[in-house]
């Protein structure tokens, strides 16, 4: 069941992949001295505003908390992150200029692309990943997606990422790598209780079921005084 | 050292010249001032300025430090073809590091290469250049990290294979080559050239690099700067004395002091381990010490041994070049304009750069699969980058571009087959 699940992902993001046009992706600017010119090195993964590609491995960055972005280059920069094309491309910007990349990409809020059809997708993974994302998981001590990441998943300021308009391989991949402890977050690491508490039919439910919804209207994060957090993040504080 | 260590320093050191600056202005407060404004920095205390200035000229910090830990405690692993080295800890704790070092003890490890407890250092410490360093700057350097913060961190041993884990071994690469000895000033040049001299040759140690090394790890002083893989990491560093690949040459000195220290120029730009280079070290030289280098860079004597290739090495089939036409239209002439000029210096000009056209095109190859950013310097905090395509384009792609940027716009390369990129794509970025 698992395995057929993941190739069956693999298929969609393939068949996904050459449909939705990469123009995206292209590098173009207007003026070389400005930021947008000075991120073409992100626009082949990315999208020219952070809107994501067509590939499964690269998520949307356009709209996400720029603390989170900071916080993630900093962290690709500093090896805590690994992803060895990162690590390599920011391994020697400075903090100021990191934030600024940041920033730009938070400011971003650029259409989102057609999402992945998942209507292949078993009926009961969806099941099962909806009341996770929506509502939680009591008698696992999970929270639901909902609590920290915003009613929309569109995040919560300053460093909650969105959730919406990313590719399940991407969901799943984070979860899975926050489950072996791969990736990490400021302590408290609310993420690493959370994920440790997912089985790894739930990471599967929770990135399909959340690369099924649309964004809403306005795809900004939530501001941080809304509601408080049934866990602490080192994230926020 | 850290990055975040980087700017701690930066920051620290900021706040001494406010505090300092904050005292001049406030006389009242100082001791009473001895004579001239200079006596306001005690001797002690230029020392260790100077001490951290050489250090890095040096570029201690590189390798005596882990990404995310402590600066100079070591444990960064140096991956040479014979096994892993580890940096050791340069940190003043008495245990762990060089606490209860003296001078002389420091100056022995940079002149001969041996340890306080007279081991033979392994040359990946780069004593065959530091041995030309002044006692005078050793002892500078000396204080310097007897200022910094103490570390309590073991060193880790080292994991070479047999039979170079015996470090008597080591007695004859020292005789084949190493040659001990401070720097000797050459009276027919200038004071500029020979301050140059000093420093490419001694703290900088760019032979570690732009000198081919052989199977034993050493380097000729007869193929100084004329270029060489580096080893394990895979990226060419240019020949310093060959107009086809560094073209230094031609170069005005303010093109190469800039390539060397704000990382970008009229002419190219640096990535890879230069970025590196550049970012920990070279971004911090004074614009008088650039300009030496540059001097003394520009001044190398020219071994333009081969000739270019001949015209038969530089044919391409008309299909691959038409391929290559049309994704470097597509997807490069956005920032490297469409006649290859660039827009320097965002966009390095690929056209008559000979980065591009060296006769090893491993690092063009490496930029169109990882593409990558420029260090961020002190004159060039927020530099342009350029996006990896590896993802995007095949090997047939990669070849075909790369080949089309070697030929066109009278480029005197010569064409990549598409078995080279598949080689190059396998390794990890770095």
């Amino acid at each position: 069941m698992q395995s057929r699940q993941i190739a069956c992902t693999v298929l969609w993001i393939a068949a996904y992949a050459t449909a939705y046009a990469q123009d995206d992706a292209v590098p173009r600017f207007k003026d070389v001295d400005s930021m947008e010119a000075r991120v073409q090195g992100c626009v082949t993964c990315h999208g020219r505003e952070g809107q994501g590609t067509g590939s499964g491995y690269f998520p949307r960055i356009a709209g996400k908390p720029a603390g989170y972005l900071y916080s993630q280059l900093v962290a690709f920069r500093d090896g805590t992150r690994k992803y060895p094309p990162m690590n390599y491309l920011v391994a020697y910007l400075p903090d100021a200029y990191l934030k600024e990349i940041a920033q730009h990409f938070a400011q971003q809020r650029p259409a989102f692309a057609p999402k992945v059809d998942m209507k292949a997708a078993a009926p009961d993974t969806i099941a099962r990943g909806k009341p996770i994302v929506t509502a939680g998981d009591a008698s696992k001590q999970l929270p639901a997606c909902v609590a920290c990441h915003g009613a929309g998943l569109t995040g919560m300021q300053p460093g909650i990422p969105g959730l919406v308009g990313l590719h399940p391989t991407y969901i799943a991949a984070q979860l899975t790598r926050w489950r072996v402890g791969d990736r990490r977050a400021a302590e408290p690491d609310c993420m690493k209780r959370i994920a440790s508490r997912l089985s790894e039919s739930d990471v599967a439910a929770v990135a399909i079921y959340l690369s099924m919804q649309d964004p809403p209207r306005d795809s900004s994060p939530e501001s941080s005084n809304l509601v408080r957090m049934p866990m602490a993040c080192g994230s926020q504080q | 050292m850290t990055r975040t260590g980087v700017v701690g320093i930066v920051l620290a050191v900021g706040a001494a010249v406010a505090v300092a600056a904050w005292m001049v202005s406030h006389r009242g407060y100082l001791p009473a001032p001895s004579g001239k404004d200079s006596a306001v920095v005690p001797p002690g205390t230029q020392v260790i300025n100077r001490g951290e200035y050489l250090a890095r000229a040096g570029d201690c910090v590189a390798c005596h430090s882990e990404p995310t830990g402590k600066p100079f405690a070591g444990g960064r692993a140096m991956a040479t073809p014979f096994g892993n080295l580890y940096a050791t800890n340069i940190t003043p704790d008495d245990e762990t590091g060089i606490g209860l070092w003296t001078a002389d003890d420091f100056y022995r490890a940079m002149h001969q290469g041996i340890a306080r407890d007279g081991t033979l250092l392994y040359p990946a410490m780069p004593f065959a250049q530091y041995t030309k360093v002044t006692r005078e700057d050793s002892d500078a350097i000396f204080a310097y990290l007897q200022s910094v913060p103490p570390v309590r961190q073991k060193n880790k041993p080292h994991e070479l294979r047999f039979p170079f884990n015996k470090r008597e071994l080591l007695l004859g690469w020292r005789a084949l080559y190493f040659k001990e000895g401070e720097y000797r000033p050459d009276p027919a040049q200038s004071a500029q050239w020979n301050r140059g001299a000093y420093l490419v040759e001694g703290l900088g140690h760019c032979t570690m690099c732009h000198t081919a090394i052989n199977r034993l790890g050493g380097t000729k002083e007869s193929q100084e700067f004329e270029g060489g893989m580096i080893p394990n990491q895979n990226w060419y560093a240019p020949s310093l004395t060959s107009n086809r690949e560094s073209g230094l040459g031609d170069w005005t000195l303010k093109e190469i002091g800039d390539l060397l220290q704000v990382g970008i120029s009229q002419r190219a730009t640096v990535y890879g381990p230069m970025a590196e280079v550049v970012y920990n070290s070279l971004q911090y030289m004074t614009d008088e010490d650039t300009e030496a280098m540059a001097v003394y860079l520009k001044s190398l004597p020219k071994r333009d041994a081969e000739p270019p290739p001949p015209s038969s090495a530089r044919l391409v089939q008309p299909a691959v070049m038409e391929s290559g036409r049309a994704i470097y239209a597509k997807q490069c002439a956005m920032c490297h304009e469409p006649e290859g000029r660039g827009y320097p210096p965002q966009y390095p000009p690929l056209a008559g750069n000979p980065s591009i056209t060296m006769a090893t095109p491993v690092n063009p190859i490496r930029m169109v699969l990882n593409g990558g950013y420029p260090p961020g310097t002190k004159k060039n905090p927020r530099p342009h980058g350029m996006p990896p395509f590896a993802h995007i384009l095949k090997d047939e792609d990669v070849a075909a571009v790369v080949t089309y940027i070697r030929v066109a716009w009278n480029n005197n390369g010569t064409p990549v087959a598409p078995s080279q990129i598949s080689e190059l794509r396998t390794l990890i970025p770095e």
